[in-house]
């Protein structure tokens, strides 16, 4: 069954199974890899995408509920990685595998398109159907609070300590961490 | 997708263009030398590879599978600071398995970082060593008088400096240095090591870059799925493939005989598709006659029951018995009799189980998210009658593994699949597929005798573990090191055992069997400090000031295994330290908590690595647990490699800890796993994520790993803090049975 809807900005039609959930669709029929499977029945939030502006699960969408849709993916957040949750998250070194943080960020930005300033309780709120394995959870909250002030100082480049996008030199953090070493 | 060593040469070649044609010998004419020079020399192992370009750009292959632990970005960054270039201008690429090339390439037991600190910091010393070289012939100069700074060699003196890339045309006639003797930077010279490096693959991982196991293409590739009998060992006795053939998208299905190996090739049905949605919808409605075999038996229940019969009876044999444990109870003061038990559980890495397999012309080339490549071939290989050297295993990222990719079943189906039909495939399992094919953390059971003094010393310590296996083995990872702590540092000990047998894989999750029996020995020696009527972290204090003189030769029993949890280099000092600086943080003692609320402390040495942990909780009246703060102390030895990563790495063990505290196990019905996805085997979430304040203790010891250690003591530490703030003593897991909740 054809079914046609934006993705990223671009209409898009495909010829597939009614029941064919989105995250199918994006991942193997327009190669849009950023969006993840987890579990299928959307427990864990790596599927997580924009449908006409709303955070939703992928994996148990069927595309046809999705006709003249507009879907918003990972990879069309931005075109260099250069939105604040991604500038956030690379700066904050949120990740450690990684699978479950498109998910995360996309969620990330439906509450901040909502909600500038979060507080935790509102962050906890909207991203508790992303599950990271890894649990870098209180990286994940941070990184929601330092996008907010980000966006707050007009998308310009964040001056609380990390460097902006340019990420490969070593920086040295240590003031943002929990703790202390010692000898 | 490209296999990496043809983009390597095609990327060699084309530089050489845009370099000129003088100047790509001379950028790869030194790295090969690298790169042959770990070949002929038994005692340097792993053996990495840098290119340097005329641009300054320097590549450093990342050998070892990332699983989110950061070890591609932490192994170059041991190269990169010896050869003293600018991290900016460094490049990372993920290494193939290749054997002839590189060794240790497999993620597991916290080994990357005590494997390699050394010889990765060699290699990249040797590099740097020639391009002083290089610049002291060019300048006559002695090559003493020459030092190097951010890709820079200077000679004082002269006022003369060259930039690495100009010197590449003399390096390559330079002879490389041996390895063993190459000078090292002092640590206080480190530039790299010590400072907060971010992964180097953050970008690609927040705009959605292709780079997991489960996001390989190849041209023509088709998907597959896989159904084994829910009952482990079980094979197929019909199918109705014709009617799955019939099926939209479908292309083939068979059977797949398989093997009796638990860990590799099952028996079971493979569906493969145009696309993995044709593939599963297919699958949904195959019907298969099981051979279900004799684990259809076992359960949960059964095994409680069991474990009951036995704890109750002799054990079969004895692990480790050192003075008289018998005779010192009788003596004691005040005696504490427990049993404890905690579930099986599985893996769950949130990326589920994939490989990407071509067969072609007698070779296979696999694409696959597998903790030990190294394994997986040689699995493949034995089971499918291949020869190693036609497989070719590329290492994508992989969305994390705990211990479950170390094992390759997933592989070998795969693997199994593309030799039977001309296209290539990727193989994907469901969660459900992932959750109950686990090779699933067994579960346990102790039985525990403690004795203490007048003067509450722990004067005897008796277990009768009941575990899992047949004759004198254990199950995978279901054994007991003789050395486990507290073993040597109690003169009156015993360590017994009793197996059933078990029809169930199993296999190491994230700190293997330190998982659950830190849980127990932790939980334990909080009850004897509460019948010596002392302070849990001074009586912990004092027993690990009892190392026992002349320890005897550890006797690791039939099946026991040494040393991963416990064991002659276990240190008391060293765990010494890191739980006097934890309460220190904790301001254990100092403080006046609400009712309701309780701190709980707990150690645990394991991977090498000493952790003491301290969790604060608040239970309500309603048995609401709220975990309101965790403090971690850790020693690894005298360097923290990367502290961005290392603070991440430690966090996200306490709250991995948590999770399996709080609600996770799997149990098994008519030889069936019932659960089947994160709605019964729940996951951690933010809302549950308590602060977790980590501090290092450096000590002069050399660095070791840290994907693993940090676990265990939390789970300990968060029931002896539930116990201070209710009373209640938790003796199972998961929390949840005891009408428990998270908030």
């Amino acid at each position: 069954m054809p079914v046609t809807f934006k993705v990223n900005g671009q209409t898009r039609t495909v010829d597939v199974a009614p029941d064919t959930p989105l995250l199918w669709v994006l991942r193997d029929e327009l190669d849009l890899k950023g969006t993840k499977y987890g579990c299928g029945i959307a427990q864990c939030g790596a599927c997580t995408v924009h449908l006409d502006g709303a955070a939703v699960r992928s994996c148990n969408r069927p595309i046809s509920e999705v006709e003249g849709g507009d879907v918003v993916t990972i990879e069309g957040l931005s075109t260099d990685g250069s939105h604040p949750l991604q500038r956030a998250w690379v700066e904050l070194d949120v990740a450690q595998c990684g699978y479950c943080q498109a998910g995360q960020i996309m969620s990330a930005a439906s509450l901040l398109a909502r909600t500038p300033n979060p507080s935790d309780t509102d962050i906890d709120r909207a991203m508790n159907g992303n599950l990271c394995r890894c649990a870098t959870y209180l990286r994940i909250r941070q990184g929601i609070h330092r996008a907010a002030r980000m966006a707050a100082d007009g998308g310009g480049r964040d001056d609380t300590g990390g460097d902006g996008v340019e990420t490969d030199a070593p920086r040295s953090l240590m003031s943002d961490l929990s703790g202390s070493v010692s000898r | 997708m490209q296999t990496t060593q043809v983009n390597r040469r095609q990327f060699l070649h084309v530089s050489a263009l845009a370099g000129g044609g003088v100047l790509l010998a001379s950028s790869i004419d030194p790295f090969a030398r690298l790169e042959a020079l770990g070949t002929p020399a038994a005692d340097f192992a792993p053996n990495a590879y840098i290119r340097m370009t005329p641009d300054g750009i320097v590549t450093i292959i990342a050998k070892n599978p990332e699983i989110g632990q950061g070890v591609k970005t932490m192994l170059p960054m041991l190269i990169a600071d010896e050869l003293d270039v600018d991290w900016k201008n460094v490049r990372i690429e993920q290494g193939d398995l290749d054997t002839t090339k590189y060794s240790g390439q497999s993620a597991g037991g916290s080994t990357a970082t005590p494997n390699n600190w050394l010889p990765m910091r060699r290699v990249g010393a040797a590099g740097r060593a020639m391009m002083i070289t290089a610049a002291a012939q060019t300048w006559s100069v002695p090559e003493t008088e020459c030092t190097t700074n951010a890709g820079v060699v200077m000679h004082q003196r002269s006022n003369r400096r060259a930039t690495y890339a100009d010197l590449l045309a003399k390096a390559a006639t330079v002879t490389p240095p041996d390895l063993n003797t190459v000078a090292l930077k002092e640590p206080k010279d480190f530039r790299i090591i010590g400072q907060g490096v971010g992964n180097v693959d953050a970008m690609a991982i927040v705009t959605g870059k292709p780079i997991f196991g489960i996001d390989v293409t190849v041209p023509g590739m088709l998907y597959a799925v896989y159904e084994k009998c829910p009952v482990f060992g079980g094979n197929v006795a019909s199918a109705n493939l014709d009617e799955v053939k019939g099926m939209p998208g479908v292309r083939h299905a068979f059977v797949i005989d398989g093997t009796a190996n638990l860990q590799g090739l099952m028996p079971g049905v493979a569906i493969v598709a145009d696309t993995w949605w044709s593939a599963k919808t297919a699958r949904d409605r195959l019907r298969v006659a099981w051979n279900e075999g004799e684990t259809a038996g076992q359960s949960t229940e059964g095994f409680a029951r069991q474990a009951a019969e036995l704890s109750g009876g002799a054990p079969q044999r004895s692990l480790r018995k050192d003075g008289d444990p018998d005779a010192a109870l009788a003596g004691a003061s005040k005696t504490v009799e427990a049993a404890y038990t905690y579930p099986f559980i599985a893996h769950a890495p949130l990326e589920p189980q994939n490989t990407t397999a071509q067969f072609r012309d007698g070779k296979l080339e696999l694409w696959s998210a597998t903790q030990t490549p190294q394994g997986g071939r040689r699995l493949v290989a034995q089971t499918l009658g291949i020869a190693e050297e036609n497989i070719t295993i590329h290492l994508p990222r992989m969305g994390g593994g705990f211990g479950r990719r170390l094992y390759n079943d997933y592989m070998v189906e795969a693997a199994a699949i593309a030799m039977k039909i001309p296209e290539p495939v990727k193989l994907l399992w469901t969660r459900e597929d992932d959750t109950r094919h686990d090779m699933y953390r067994p579960g346990g059971f102790h039985n525990l005798k403690g004795g203490v003094d007048q003067a509450g010393k722990v004067v005897a310590w008796k277990n009768h573990f009941v575990s899992f296996g047949s004759g004198n083995g254990f199950a995978p990872s279901a054994g007991l090191g003789a050395t486990e702590f507290p073993a040597r540092f109690i003169a009156n000990y015993a360590l017994d055992a009793s197996t059933m047998p078990l029809g169930v894989p199993t296999g190491a999750l994230r700190a293997p069997t330190s998982n659950g029996v830190s849980f127990v020995v932790q939980s334990f020696i909080d009850e004897l400090a509460l019948a010596a009527g002392k302070d849990p972290v001074q009586f912990r204090l004092e027993l690990l000031a009892n190392l026992q003189p002349e320890p005897p030769a550890p006797s690791p029993g039939p099946g026991g295994r040494g040393g991963r949890g416990g064991g002659p280099t276990f240190d008391g000092n060293r765990m010494a330290g890191v739980l006097r600086l934890v309460a220190d943080k904790s301001g254990w003692g100092n403080q006046r908590l609400p009712q309701g609320t309780g701190m709980g402390v707990a150690f645990h040495f394991s991977h090498r690595g000493y952790f003491a942990e301290v969790v604060q909780a608040t239970v309500s009246r309603a048995g609401q647990v709220k975990v309101d703060k965790v403090w971690v102390a850790g020693d690894i030895g005298s360097h923290i490699i990367n502290p961005l990563n290392a603070e991440n790495q430690a966090q996200g063990c306490v709250l991995d800890g948590l999770s399996e505290a709080f609600a996770q196990e799997i149990t098994f019905e008519r030889g069936r796993a019932v659960q089947d996805n994160f709605r019964n085997f729940p996951l951690i979430r933010i809302t549950q994520a308590p602060p977790v304040e980590v501090h290092w203790l450096t000590s002069d010891n050399p660095p070791t790993g840290l994907g693993e250690p940090a676990l265990p003591p939390v789970i300990p530490a968060l029931c002896n803090a539930i116990f201070m703030a209710t009373g209640k003593r938790i003796r199972s897991l998961p929390l949840s049975k005891h009408n428990l909740s998270w908030t």
